[in-house]
């Protein structure tokens, strides 16, 4: 298993440097001069040479790239036209909300997505099964940002039960530690600021979780369907053992791993809706702050924050990979 | 007589792609997908007869109006009517699926096909260019590709047909590779086929199952991908009809009017659902073994 993960490890060297060498490529090789676009039509001659000097735009392209690639190892990203910071504490700063969002919606994902799933299954073609799985159909067809503006108008503007944006109401006593709030509110003991922050989280983490809920339902379904036909299934049934431990210890553990495989998955693909969810709810994550920085033109945390999401997305696929072994007795590492 | 007619029928009934076509007649999802589908072309070709108002027609004294039998889903924040904008927008998405898919499936395939048949360091080379792609979570990458660009439909065509490359080259390549050492291409290349026939008459028709299916599923993402650039204000700009683009002004007008937000998303999931459906359809007519793909 250790040598495994890493021979895992340094296979993902050659994907990483790629992943940053496509980016370097956005930023520089497709038409267009960064600094026009950057200073608008009407900037001056001058204005524009200032600028390409001072982003070193004149250099030729190898020394561009030798520079940017030498930057990269030492986590200099470079600084935000917006404002001035370093652009990894930026991001840095911002991902624990994304990363809060998005672990909520997951788990509401799961909760919910697996049991609906596997009830579907113990009873094939009931009103319940036809119902999830339609809902299911709908789940994968929607636009998860129309989703977000229906729960702000239904239960936010019209219900009024939850606040329709940010993470925290305003005049709340609450210093941020490690910019989870959840965890920094249990950290200091400050349940007012608890209760708040989870009553700002049910909104998006449920918006940002319908569609992987969805998603995952319909395949627990196929995936037990598929486990309970098996002649294994029919023999502790024969040995005379109660449905509920064939369906929870024979089949569950077996058709786990195309679910996991589909619940990592669906992790990447929460992390592209929580650039939507972020902008629908205000919510000050790394994904509203991308969409920020593309309207700026600030392009030094465009190509920062697309790097980040990739080396995360690539590790969340790595985890899920690794995680195999865990679940699937059959399988081993070598 | 009768008996070419005979042999007509059985030649009819062994044809791989009309049994694939029947069996899609047969089964429900399949021909929903393909009625919502038929559905949609034809309210694009006919929107102008369709259209009860003017798309683009500002009306400042009826602003926000809620659905009536004037305007049947209501205004939006310039008067205009939201059913006739829906109508046209119908033609914007119609043309995205196809643009963007189209360059995707030319682009994947001739990757595929180059990387399969060739092998070596050439499809080593194509295929870790694709998995980089794919190390991207794929609307970041378009929107990555449409900020640099510049916000345009039409360069959100080009970046979403940029991040589905991939997944096409990578049918091909595997249905080239499961056949290109069997038997038969050996015999074409014995009686002297050159490598560009066997691509196209032996190579490629193997992979055209797959193919439809993806193209049409990917066509449904291409959709989504689309409406979610253009609300950003990456895609289509104002004043077009794209369906995304409507819901991007929507969310400051919820309490007042939120049939603006409401119609348009019905409308995307409505299209995207027929393309959905009739890929799941013909994805269990073509084969029932590919579940998977």
């Amino acid at each position: 298993m250790f040598n495994y993960i890493i021979k895992r490890l340094l296979a993902l060297i050659p994907i990483l440097i790629g992943v940053a060498i496509i980016v370097f490529l956005i930023v520089h090789l497709i038409p267009g001069d960064p600094a026009q676009t950057m200073l608008g039509e009407r900037a001056t001659d001058q204005a524009l040479e200032r600028l390409r000097e001072q982003m070193g735009l004149n250099d030729s392209l190898p020394v561009q790239f030798w520079r940017y690639v030498k930057d990269l190892l030492r986590g200099d990203l470079g600084r935000s036209i917006m404002s001035n910071n370093p652009v990894s504490a930026e991001l840095m700063q911002r991902f624990p909300a994304t990363l809060e969002l998005s672990f909520f919606a997951i788990i509401f994902a799961v909760f919910v997505g697996v049991p609906a799933g596997i009830f579907a299954s113990m009873n094939q073609n009931s009103w319940f099964d036809n119902l999830s799985m339609l809902i299911a159909l709908i789940g994968v067809s929607m636009p998860i940002f129309w989703l977000g503006l229906m729960f702000i108008w239904l239960f936010a503007v019209e219900l009024g039960w939850f606040p329709p944006s940010s993470r925290i109401g305003v005049g709340l006593e609450f210093t941020p530690i490690t910019n989870l709030y959840v965890i920094d509110s249990i950290l200091q003991f400050n349940f007012t600021a608890l209760k708040n922050v989870l009553h700002h989280l049910v909104l998006p983490a449920v918006a940002l979780g319908t569609i992987p809920m969805a998603i995952i339902a319909r395949m627990t379904r196929s995936s037990m369907l598929e486990v309970l036909k098996k002649d294994y299934i029919r023999t502790a049934y024969a040995k005379g053992l109660k449905r509920k431990i064939v369906i929870f210890k024979h089949a569950l553990k077996n058709a786990m791993v195309p679910i996991i495989t589909v619940v990592g998955l669906q992790f990447g693909v929460l992390l592209g809706g929580a650039v939507m969810t972020e902008t629908i709810f205000s919510w000050p994550g790394l994904g509203k702050y991308l969409v920020d920085a593309i309207y700026a033109r600030d392009f030094p945390i465009v190509q920062g924050g697309i790097l980040f999401f990739a080396g995360v997305f690539v590790i969340v696929n790595l985890i899920v990979d690794l995680s195999y072994a865990l679940v699937d007795p059959r399988i081993q590492y070598e | 007589m009768s008996e070419s007619k005979n042999e007509k029928n059985m030649q009819k009934n062994t044809n791989p792609w009309f049994e694939a076509w029947r069996r899609l007649l047969k089964s429900k999802i399949g021909v929903a997908g393909l009625g919502i589908i038929i559905f949609l072309i034809l309210v694009a070709l006919l929107a102008p007869v369709l259209a009860p108002h003017d798309p683009f027609k500002q009306n400042i004294l009826a602003r926000y109006k809620a659905p009536s039998s004037e305007h049947l889903l209501g205004t939006d924040e310039m008067g205009r009517d939201i059913l006739s904008r829906i109508i046209y927008g119908s033609r914007i998405s119609i043309q995205v699926g196809l643009v963007s898919v189209g360059f995707a499936l030319i682009f994947g395939v001739s990757f595929g096909l180059l990387a399969g048949f060739y092998g070596g360091k050439l499809d080593m080379l194509i295929m870790r260019f694709m998995d980089i792609m794919l190390a991207f979570p794929s609307i970041l990458l378009a929107i990555g590709i449409v900020a640099i660009l510049g916000p345009q439909l039409k360069n959100a065509m080009l970046a979403i047909g940029i991040i589905n490359v991939p997944r096409f080259a990578r049918i091909v390549r595997s249905s080239v590779l499961s056949i290109k050492e069997s038997e038969y291409i050996s015999a074409a290349r014995a009686l002297g086929a050159g490598d560009f026939r066997i691509i196209f008459k032996h190579l490629l028709p193997n992979a055209m199952a797959p193919l439809i299916v993806q193209t049409t599923l990917s066509i449904a993402t291409a959709i989504l991908e689309a409406a979610a650039l253009s609300f950003l204000g990456l895609g289509a700009q104002p004043p077009s009809p794209e369906w995304g683009a409507m819901l991007s002004d929507a969310r400051s007008s919820l309490q007042r009017a939120p049939w603006v937000a409401t119609f348009p998303g019905l409308a995307i999931i409505f299209g995207v659902l027929g393309f959905n459906l009739l890929g799941d359809g013909l994805r269990d007519a073509l084969d029932p073994k590919m579940k998977n793909v």
